[in-house]
């Protein structure tokens, strides 16, 4: 992922539904609330000046109840709504204000989107909805047809092509929504609540296709959900939006350890936090010993010096090879032994800083600390059993102290 | 003085008089006009039946039938094709046949673009409600005579009646249809790229052709039962049988004559419904074309095996 690179970039957009738009937004801009809004002009406040960068190849999720305005905001980014005011921009093209040939161009090659209730057209089969973003497009119909086939057999629907999707089940027929998003090669998807309307058990299975396939893909996402289980687990970052505002944008770990209002602490504190925690914010950082570089004398001195019981030990590379304990180290000294490769134990825990807490709950059986990797598997620090159970602990009072104060405003969040 | 009504009455009567004289004076050239189509059209087809011979016709429609409909439709539309001949009246039934099938192109041709326009245009929607309920509730005797006038008799104001009469479901079924083509389905057509045209082409017209469809089986519907009004201008056809009959308490001539419009209306009505139902199989596969293509492909096989 490149993360300097911005893809969509939201600039004040307002959306106001109703007769008289220009008059609304006029009270608007006057510091008037949505209630007084709506008294005064019957309009209807959808998005009320929000603003957000997504970076190219993040997978960013707006989250919200039903009525926070998440559905217009995804809507007014390929102009499915029109914004009342404000800029969009996509490549730094303000399609806020193009033409509607242009915005016609920017849905057909650069903004693809998958829809709730799948959005299919039942009377086409499965191969001619997944082609018909190329269809419209003016593709020929063998380059199609290629295409289409291409993109299903990425989904796992090769062999349902013929069929209509009423013959499908619902996560298969998302699929192919997903597929016919994918088949125009955009480079953002918008995917409006596209998993709620599957089953429990879909819904995840999907959300880890999606992850799998992002992985691969790494498109731009946008992902609509009213779930915040949902959002927290897919979510490179999460934006949660209430009455047309942003109430929050943070990585989902963010959420969890500052939230920004009650709000949000209300909505968070019924998720598990060791499910969405990831080992690398608990990570200690130590210096570890260089295989074929520090002798057993110099690992022994440094242990000595931060006053450590073991150390890991890393090859060139960075990568964990073993760990060295105070009493092998000890005895080697007294045996005259200098290669760390022979006293280090090649037994060690080892997982990767992506991973949830949950994840390695089966590690903290080994007495050993668990090395931390990051994605090339370079070492990047330990944590300890009693990390794991503190930050446990600490979770765990944080929720039950935000119960409370969620208790306490019961009557201001409803 | 509780008499109110006898103080004054509106001269509704006379100035309609006034106007449609104004239109006939002034206007009756753009009247012509609109005849020639109709007459082309409507000579045309009438010409095709009366030349095609009756056998033909039958079997043909037997066919036809059992294409699109069932084999049941098709043998009920042939003994009843059968017997309107039996009855004598062939040829007045293909006359009215011919009447029936242009009012009814006339009315797709138009009811189902103006269906269209305004199922998307919400303005153009209220202004044409009040119009089709006026199309609809009119007795057909009102506007016969400023159709005479303008039109003048014969078979073509004739076309123009029926039309009136038979065009408001289209074009209400059609305007339904397309509304209720699913928001989202129309919203996947929007974001990926489509145009308008592409909106109605690839989703919004299939997917409402079902709904059109009960709108032209409708019009057909209607238009067969105006064929006695449309003979009092003097259209021929069975309609005529009918008129005379009443006219000279001919209860035999009348009732031959009804029985004919039944027979093709119940003939035409089941093959147009038919067309809208979705079928088990796909055409290629049912009806005479599945029939002879089996026959065929079986016979290529054997000539493979054989070979």
């Amino acid at each position: 992922m490149d993360a300097s690179e911005v893809k969509i970039r939201i600039e004040n957009l307002i959306k106001i539904y109703g007769e008289n738009p220009q008059h609304a937004l006029r009270l608007f801009r006057d510091g008037r609330g949505r209630e007084d809004i709506l008294s005064a002009t019957g309009n209807v406040l959808g998005i009320a000046d929000v603003s957000m960068t997504i970076q190219k190849g993040e997978l960013f999720v707006v989250m919200g109840l039903s009525g926070s305005g998440k559905s217009t905001l995804v809507r007014c980014i390929n102009r499915l709504i029109e914004p009342t005011s404000g800029h969009i921009y996509i490549d730094d093209e303000d399609v806020a204000h193009v033409t509607q040939n242009r915005i016609r161009e920017v849905r057909r090659t650069k903004v693809a989107m998958v829809f709730q209730r799948f959005g299919l057209f039942p009377h086409k089969t499965v191969m001619q909805n997944v082609a018909y973003g190329l269809k419209v497009r003016g593709l020929s119909d063998t380059e199609q047809r290629k295409k289409a086939l291409e993109v299903l057999d990425v989904v796992g629907l090769t062999q349902w092509a013929d069929y209509l999707p009423s013959s499908l089940s619902g996560g298969m027929q998302q699929r192919v929504g997903l597929a016919r998003a994918l088949a125009t090669d955009a480079e953002i998807l918008l995917m409006d609540e596209a998993f709620s309307a599957l089953d429990p058990l879909i819904r995840r299975e999907m959300q880890d296709e999606l992850l799998r396939l992002q992985a691969e893909l790494h498109k731009t996402i946008v992902f609509i959900s009213h779930d915040i289980q949902e959002a927290l687990k897919i979510g490179d970052r999460v934006a949660v939006m209430k009455d047309g505002y942003i109430v929050q944008t943070g990585t989902p770990e963010d959420l969890l350890t500052n939230p920004a209002d009650d709000y949000i602490r209300a909505f968070t504190q019924d998720v598990n936090r060791a499910q969405v925690l990831k080992i690398g914010s608990i990570t200690r950082q130590t210096i570890p010993v260089i295989l074929g570089q520090d002798s057993v004398k110099a690992a022994w001195e440094q242990m000595q010096q931060h006053d450590l019981r073991q150390m890991y030990v890393v090859n060139r590379n960075a990568q964990p090879v073993g760990i060295v304990q105070k009493p092998s180290l000890q005895q080697a000294m007294q045996d005259g032994c200098e290669d760390i490769g022979i006293v280090m134990n090649r037994n060690f825990p080892q997982v990767r800083a992506t991973t949830s807490l949950e994840e390695i709950f089966h590690l903290c059986q080994h007495d050993l600390p668990i090395a931390v990797t990051n994605q090339e598997g370079k070492f990047k620090g330990v944590v300890e059993q009693s990390d794991v159970l503190a930050s446990i602990g600490r979770l765990t009072a944080e929720a039950s102290a935000s119960s409370a104060t969620a208790a306490a405003s019961e009557p201001l969040a409803s | 003085m509780l008499e109110i009504f006898e103080t004054y009455t509106i001269p509704l009567g006379d100035w309609v008089e006034i106007i449609v004289q104004f239109v006939v004076d002034n206007f009756r050239p753009i009247f012509q006009a609109i005849r020639t189509p109709v007459s082309v059209v409507l000579s045309g087809i009438e010409a095709f039946f009366q030349w095609l011979p009756p056998l033909v016709l039958i079997v043909a429609v037997g066919l036809i039938a059992w294409q699109l409909a069932s084999r049941g439709i098709a043998i009920y539309s042939m003994i009843a094709l059968l017997f309107v001949g039996f009855l004598g009246t062939w040829s007045q039934a293909m006359t009215t046949l011919a009447l029936v099938l242009t009012a009814v192109c006339f009315c797709i041709l138009i009811g189902i673009p103006l269906g269209i326009l305004s199922a998307w245009n919400q303005r153009f929607e209220q202004t044409m409600r009040p119009v089709l309920d006026a199309m609809q509730t009119l007795p057909a005797f009102v506007y016969l005579v400023p159709v005479v006038m303008l039109f003048g008799i014969g078979e073509v104001p004739g076309v123009i009646v029926t039309f009136i009469f038979a065009v408001p479901p289209l074009i209400r079924l059609t305007n339904i249809g397309i509304q209720q083509v699913s928001e989202e389905v129309v919203e996947a057509a929007i974001a990926f790229g489509s145009t308008p045209r592409q909106i109605l082409w690839e989703a919004q017209i299939p997917l409402a052709m079902p709904t059109i469809l009960a709108g032209v089986n409708q019009a057909i519907m209607l238009a067969l039962s105006m064929v006695v009004v449309a003979s009092m201008i003097s259209v021929e056809g069975l309609g005529q049988m009918v008129l005379r009959g009443i006219g000279r308490l001919d209860v035999g001539l009348a009732t031959v004559g009804g029985i004919s419009i039944v027979l093709i209306a119940v003939m035409l009505d089941r093959l147009t419904q038919a067309v809208g139902k979705p079928h088990r199989l796909p055409w290629r596969k049912r009806g005479p074309v599945g029939l002879v293509l089996s026959l065929t492909q079986g016979k290529t096989r054997t000539q493979n095996a054989t070979s």
